[in-house]
């Protein structure tokens, strides 16, 4: 991979909108490393270098943001990154054995990515869908009332389509 | 009647612009258009609309202390962080009634005199954002954003502002450093952003919830609103949450006046297999417990207080008989030890050290003196730091504790 680090032509466009919509170029960081994130993928050394050129700030006071904020990642994800909610409600409604089903199907813990890039597997707290708990995400797409089964078929599901 | 903007919840299309006009939408902001900016605020008082984030801060009074000839410009941000174990409300609104919260927004700020509103996303929300963004484009196409909106000589711009991931950015003034670009460390009141908020500008911050309720306010009248909830300072009907070992989950709109146990039995359908109710949850995570002989309580603000808890974010989770209450504490600690910001030393110590306190008792290797420290932590965390994550662990903790000791004291090794 080129240590280049540029934004495409439309994401560009993005960046120069938020630009106006913001009183200070400090303000338009964190969608800044948004853009950042889902034009490069992850946000390394070289891509945070880039983000504090465009806008002109500090690399100190881009780090300093950036690593404040569990969503952005230095280090690439899985290509499904699946993210668990274990909180007050998902656990109230089952979410150890869902838990488990991770640890049976892709042997992964917390944070960790499977050695075929694949899967990236997270634990995190409430996601706000209580009613439907217990739930996940998949690269940002809601999953509700997981069972054992539907959990596992999803699983497999997606292995299929790597 | 008791529902205002769950109404058409379940009709396809209600989340368009067409549907939400053809159903009388965006004409409470017609009305308001008419009206002075400080009859529309005076309205809003009068409804007693109290903040739905957590705090209960009535939202009328909150804009009143935003200074009405401010050479800065002000700023409206609404907070959609919705991050309080076990709410799910503001989720509902954005992703089925954004336009309820658009309006709302569009009102508010011409009370207020504001000409620029952020609405701050959670992160999380992929899906929510996308309902919202596209709302906010239908809104802007038709003239109810920009320059001189329907002709009022009003203008106002929205923008969506997606977090990144942190409980605390739900916090009024977290929320701000995060959206001006640092970490979302909350500030030292005062002073308060009613006067230096955004930017060092004066600043309203509200609720999703809050502000999407003001078109029926202004639809209905202050009167009217009120009388749907009998209670003068608990005024109208709110979107409850409720979770857990219940046969029914979701969000009821309902009355201010409904006691837990209706919210329980009568909305939510009972509990979970019929088992013994063991204790509640009230108001998310944050708020101290409920046991099974005080569901009788009334669902509002100061009906809770006496009972020495909140209605918070009306996040209600049910715990049936049959639950481990030492790994419950465990889930809910490790919440806030992973959530605390860190910068002052009681809540970035005390939350970690009741989490490992927890583990420790639930692995069957604590001690009875550890159950007296986790209540001695609790005490010295509260009321100690600039906001009140510190306490949002302290004080369901204390309560859990004190209410199933003998729980914790079955797993001690010293156990008698």
């Amino acid at each position: 991979m080129s240590n280049e680090r540029k934004f495409s032509p439309e994401t560009e466009a993005q960046f120069q909108k938020l630009l106006t919509r913001y009183p200070t170029r400090l303000a338009a960081l964190i969608p800044t490393l948004w853009l950042g994130q889902e034009e490069f993928g992850h946000l390394d050394r070289t891509a945070l270098a880039y983000v504090a050129e465009r806008l002109e700030l500090p690399m100190s006071q881009v780090v300093n943001t950036c690593t404040f904020y569990t969503m952005f990642t230095p280090v690439a994800r899985g290509k499904f990154h699946i993210e668990l909610c274990t909180n007050v409600a998902c656990w109230l409604r089952g979410c150890r054995e869902i838990q488990q089903v991770v640890e049976d199907e892709l042997g992964l813990k917390h944070k960790q990515t499977s050695a075929d890039g694949m899967f990236t597997y997270e634990e995190v707290e409430c996601l706000a869908a209580c009613d439907k708990a217990p739930m996940c995400q998949v690269n940002g797409a809601d999953t509700y009332n997981l069972t054992p089964e539907s959990f596992r078929e999803l699983i497999r599901g997606l292995k299929s389509k790597g | 009647m008791t529902k205002l903007l769950t109404k058409h919840i379940h009709e396809s299309g209600c989340e368009t612009l067409n549907f939400y006009v053809a159903h009388g939408g965006y004409s409470a902001l017609k009305k308001a258009f008419k009206m002075k900016p400080e009859e529309v605020m005076e309205e809003v008082k009068k409804a007693s609309l109290r903040g739905r984030g957590g705090a209960g801060f009535p939202a009328g009074i909150k804009w009143s202390f935003v200074p009405k000839d401010s050479d800065k410009p002000k700023y409206l941000v609404v907070n959609a962080d919705e991050s309080e174990p076990g709410t799910f409300k503001d989720r509902l609104i954005l992703e089925k009634m954004a336009h309820y919260l658009l309006e709302g927004i569009i009102i508010s700020s011409y009370a207020v005199g504001i000409h620029h509103c952020y609405i701050y996303v959670r992160g999380e929300f992929w899906e929510p954002v996308k309902a919202l963004q596209k709302a906010l484009e239908e809104a802007y196409s038709r003239g109810y954003f920009g320059k001189n909106i329907l002709g009022s000589g009003f203008d106002l711009e929205c923008t969506i502002h997606r977090g990144a991931g942190a409980y605390i950015c739900g916090e009024e003034t977290g929320l701000l450093e995060s959206l001006e670009g640092k970490p979302g460390r909350p500030r030292n009141k005062p002073p308060f952003p009613a006067l230096i908020g955004a930017f060092g500008c004066p600043t309203v911050v509200n609720n999703v919830e809050t502000i999407a309720y003001v078109p029926s306010i202004i639809e209905l009248g202050a009167e009217k609103y009120l009388q749907m909830g009998p209670h003068q300072n608990n005024g109208g009907v709110k979107m409850y949450c409720i979770s857990g070992h219940v046969k029914k989950p979701g969000v009821y709109e309902l009355p201010m006046n409904t006691t837990l146990r209706q919210l329980i039995y009568d909305h939510a359908g009972g509990i979970l297999g019929d088992r013994e109710l063991k204790m509640v949850i009230p108001g998310g995570s944050s708020t101290p417990i409920l046991m099974p002989d005080q569901i009788d309580v009334m669902m509002d603000f100061d009906e809770l207080k006496k009972l020495g808890t909140f209605l918070g974010s009306a996040g209600t989770m049910i715990v049936a008989e049959g639950t481990d209450i030492v790994e419950l504490a465990a889930v809910i600690a490790k919440f806030y030890a992973h959530e605390s910001c860190g910068q002052c030393t009681p809540c970035r110590e005390g939350t970690d050290w009741i989490y490992q306190l927890v583990l420790k008792i639930h692995a069957g290797e604590g001690t009875k003196a550890d159950i007296d420290r986790i209540l001695d932590i609790c005490n010295n965390m509260k009321g100690q730091t600039i906001c009140v994550l510190s306490d949002a662990l302290a004080d369901p903790m204390k309560s859990i504790v004190t209410k199933f000791r003998h729980e914790f004291e079955a797993r001690v090794v010293d156990a008698a």
